[in-house]
């Protein structure tokens, strides 16, 4: 419970209709993506950089815990109230794209536009914004700076940092600073936006994002290739990128998740396909044709089962159907999904598959992985009922060994989900003592009190 | 309310075939919601009012949470649990296809069952389920809304506290007919020798606002040589009280259709009314005892002529000379099952008609059964982004398969000042057909 002087506070600053403390509006703030679930004292949705600052200044006083929360579609629990005095900061009524600014290819937005609704607007005067997490018809932009997003186009155009040049940022005293700015270079001082860039609402609020635009392609063209091993869909992201191919997208699915796909939508793929390629090339139109036939001839001798090559958009939209359903099917495997996103050069990826596969046999749970081959990135699902004893614990032994086998292979836990709670428990198996102080004594420095989405990242506490 | 203590509670005596199910019984549905936020995207209310109460993510937790006794109905829970539109925006689109409807519904007769009905639900309950005091009400000639949507003081004692607003005085609503449809035709108007019969499940809407598309729709009928069976018994599909948690309601008008569709012998069940469509393939079948033969019957008008070869019959005529531009808008109750190719094809193949594709056409219009009396500012909201797009395909027609659609597009377009006219595609087949 909070005292109700804050309250009062918090309704002088942003008004009294957006401070929420009854219990229907709590529950409805309580959780994201992740299912867990913590009720927070209030919810506040303040409409300017200034009242985020008055905010933080607050809490400051107070002592109070903030939890800056974007769409709620984190996988990692990165804006889930973990106290109970906490406060919810919601973020999504700073929803305006600001500018876009078409000579110097710079967008400026606030950080509750939705990924979608900015990629949209940017694509209606002929530009681009590549980052696409498959959240992206929901969640909002600072979430995805917040997390460092990354997606399927990542392979070819890097990750949501890669196009963050300036942020508006409240720190967690409460003062307002800029970092970086419009221009396309700048090295005045520590990169901040970097920082801040996959920082998991930790060290400060983001209020603006200045974003880099690339111009819109002009067209794509889908392929889906399927393979009779999964070496051989791994052979053939390597020796696609060795041909000196980037497709904007490598998308690969393993046997199991074919299977599920195959059960759940009646997909008409032959038994002997045991993983999956979904390919996309794009760039200029004439030149489309030929890159799919190069990739075509480059991939043929690696067990080949059957490849479509998408004719019209309608076509290619079928192909991507196929990515799309996963998550649904998934369901008729078991009910509960245990969603990791390690990655691991890509080269490693057949060999990540067997120690997963191994592991999965070891504790006698499905586990079915697909993801971005292109980046070694993959999402492993471990598949459990937990109403049934003694499976939580078998769910809990595997993500452990399967962050080990991904740090065997120099890879990391997680490549795009970020840490907040569900990972905290496994960072120190990835960073060592000494990085995990030095981080720590940055956020220290930025938040003596340590009010600014506090019990995230860390294993114990800062 | 005179009126409504004077009714002879005739229905009162009629024996349930059919129960619905409670909020217990969805208790697995509600674990299959996995918190992703997909329905962000595409709820429409949530779209006006972006708070989270508002998506179906935040009203699954709440029914959980109701459930497991960790909240009470506060005003804010009733509040979140009016803002739907049951229009299975998010079920279509949700990776776990959770069936939010049914449990902001099942919910909402939770609410019922606890604290009496709303006293919205209460006025829509009494007039719906008796078809005679809805004649009755429509030959008196006054507005439909000022009867049926009555104003009943704030003050009632009755406990439910969603802000109803009511019937809003800037609000375009047809006018109600003098005669309604199945007092215009008899109960059976005979075919060609051996031919099919068809069974005409008229629904509110064209029976008493829009009979004109139910003339339509028989002459269509007509013009195929079938049977015409128009059931004088037929009820309200129940899509409102659905909406509005009036349990016993629902029951009692499900099991007077039941008991019609059983009784009589014909080979479809033709409705021209989205959401009577979906009232009767979705709330029925998932009734305890609402299963039956006549599920596989019910055909949506267009899908049946469609089936019936009617579009390559319209190909024949000759194309007219001077066209209409003509775009549609698809009704989510017709959306959600799939059916968005039939009605286009029947618009395209019409000799008048040049069609032109709505972007967005699938969004919700903001109707959403008794969402738009309760919540009528959202639900303006959620219609002029409709408008617009209308606008911007530069169509004189908005054509569409549902009264309420027709309604609320009329609404939308006269608040935004655009000058298209909403109508029935059955109005533009009946001008076609000779
Ligand atoms: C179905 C599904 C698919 C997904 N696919 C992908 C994918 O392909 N790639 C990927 O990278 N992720 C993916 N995600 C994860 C998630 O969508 C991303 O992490 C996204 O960036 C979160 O954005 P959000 O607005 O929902 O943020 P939230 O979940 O609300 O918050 C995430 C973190 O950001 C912080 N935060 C939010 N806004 C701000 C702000 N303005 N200032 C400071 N901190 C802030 C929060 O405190 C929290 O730590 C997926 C999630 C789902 C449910």
């Amino acid at each position: 419970m909070l005292d109700k002087t804050i309250i009062n506070g918090l309704e002088q600053i942003v008004g009294k209709e957006h401070v929420l403390t009854d219990k229907a509006s709590l529950i409805c703030y309580s959780y994201d993506a992740t299912q867990r679930k913590f009720l927070p004292a209030a919810v506040v949705h303040p409409g300017t950089t200034q009242e985020i600052s008055r905010i933080m200044a607050l809490a400051t006083r107070h002592h109070i815990p903030i939890y800056p929360r974007g769409a709620g579609s984190g996988f990692s629990g990165g804006s889930l109230p973990t106290q109970s005095d906490g406060i919810v900061l919601g973020l999504t009524r700073l929803n305006r794209i600001l500018e876009i600014d078409e000579e110097n290819l710079v967008a400026t937005v606030e950080p509750g536009v939705v990924t979608e609704d900015f990629q949209k607007a940017v694509e209606k005067v002929g530009l681009f914004y590549p980052p696409d997490p498959a959240s992206l018809k929901m969640s909002t932009l600072g979430g995805n700076v917040a997390e460092c997003a990354g997606g399927p186009r990542c392979v070819k155009y890097g990750v949501t940092k890669d196009y963050i040049i300036g942020l508006e940022i409240v720190t967690p005293t409460g003062d307002i600073i800029t970092t970086g700015g419009p221009t396309m270079k700048g090295v005045v001082g520590y990169d901040l936006t970097k920082l801040i860039c996959g920082s998991e609402g930790t060290l400060a609020v983001i209020t603006k994002i200045i974003i880099k635009l690339l111009p819109l392609p002009e067209a794509k063209k889908t392929m889906l290739v399927l393979f009779d091993s999964i070496d051989g869909a791994a052979q053939a992201v390597s020796n696609i990128i060795r041909g000196k191919i980037i497709p904007a997208t490598l998308e690969f699915m393993d046997g199991r998740t074919i299977d599920c796909v195959r059960e759940a939508t009646n997909l008409q793929v032959p038994q002997a396909a045991r993983a999956l390629l979904i390919i996309e090339v794009d760039g200029d139109r004439e030149f489309l044709d030929k890159q799919a036939q190069k990739i075509a001839a480059i991939i043929k001798p690696l067990g080949v089962v059957e490849t479509r090559i998408a004719e019209t958009p309608e076509e290619s939209e079928a192909l991507w159907q196929i990515r799309r359903s996963v998550s649904a099917s998934l369901r008729r495997v078991n009910p509960d999904k245990f969603n990791e996103d390690i990655c691991v050069p890509r080269s490693k990826v057949p060999e990540m598959i067997r120690k997963i596969d191994k592991i999965s046999d070891k504790y006698g749970i499905p586990i079915v992985n697909f993801g971005h081959a292109g980046d070694g990135n993959i999402h492993v699902n471990i598949m459990i009922d937990s109403k049934i004893p003694g499976e939580q614990e078998k769910a809990d032994g595997a993500i452990a060994d399967v962050f080990a086998g991904a740090l065997e292979l120099g890879g990391t836990m997680s490549g795009e989900h970020g840490v907040g709670i569900m990972k905290a428990p496994f960072v120190g198996m990835e960073l060592g003592t000494a990085a995990i102080d030095y981080m720590k004594t940055i956020k220290k420095a930025l938040d003596p009190n340590n009010i600014l989405n506090p019990g995230k990242i860390f294993p114990s506490d800062v | 309310m005179i009126l409504l203590v004077s009714l002879e509670p005739w229905w009162q005596k009629f024996k349930l075939m059919a129960k619905l199910k409670t909020l217990e019984d969805y208790r697995d549905e509600i674990k299959h919601c996995v918190k992703c936020g997909g329905c962000r995207a595409h709820c429409p209310a949530f779209g006006a009012e972006r708070h989270e109460g508002r998506v179906a993510r935040g009203k699954i937790a709440l029914a959980d949470a109701l459930l497991d006794g960790e909240v009470d109905l506060e005003e804010q829970f009733l509040v979140d649990m009016s803002q739907c539109l049951l229009c299975g925006s998010c079920y279509s689109q949700c990776p776990n296809k959770v069936q939010t409807e049914e449990i902001v519904a099942a919910t909402r007769r939770e609410i019922a069952r606890r604290k009496g009905l709303s006293s919205f639900g209460f006025g829509v309950a009494t007039v719906l389920k008796h078809p005679k005091l809805m004649n009755l009400l429509a030959k008196s000639g006054g507005k439909l809304s000022r009867l049926l949507f009555k104003k009943i003081p704030e003050s009632s004692g009755l406990h439910l506290r969603f802000p109803a607003p009511f019937i809003s005085a800037d609000r375009t609503l047809p006018p109600v007919t003098a005669k309604p449809l199945r007092e215009r035709f008899p109960e059976v108007i005979p075919g060609k020798e051996g031919a099919p019969t068809v069974l005409f499940f008229t629904g509110c809407g064209i029976n008493y606002m829009y009979p004109e598309s139910g003339e339509a729709l028989i002459k269509a009928l007509k013009f195929l040589g079938v049977t015409i069976l128009i059931p004088q018994e037929q009820a309200c599909c129940g899509l409102p009280a659905v909406s509005a948690g009036a349990t016993d309601t629902v029951e009692r008008l499900a099991s007077i259709n039941l008991e019609m569709f059983s009784k009589h012998r014909y080979d479809t069940i033709v409705t021209a009314c989205a959401s009577c469509h979906s009232g009767l393939r979705q709330i029925y079948p998932g009734m305890i005892g609402g299963e039956g033969e006549y599920q596989k019957k019910i055909k949506d008008i267009f899908v049946y002529l469609v089936e019936q070869g009617l579009p390559e019959k319209l190909a024949q005529l000759p194309k007219a000379e001077k066209r209409i531009k003509v775009t549609y808008h698809d009704p989510c109750h017709l959306r959600n099952h799939g059916i968005t190719k039939e009605p286009r094809a029947i618009l395209k193949a019409l000799p008048q008609v040049d069609f032109v594709e709505l972007p967005g056409a699938g969004s919700c219009c903001g109707l959403g059964g008794t969402y738009s009396v309760y919540h009528y500012d959202t639900s303006k909201k959620i219609g002029a982004k409709k408008a617009a797009l209308i606008e911007e395909t530069g169509a004189t027609l908005v054509a569409t398969d549902c009264p309420g659609c027709i309604m609320q597009l009329q609404d939308s377009i006269n608040h935004s000042g655009g000058n298209q006219r909403a109508l029935h595609i059955l109005d533009l087949l009946a001008e076609a057909l000779p």
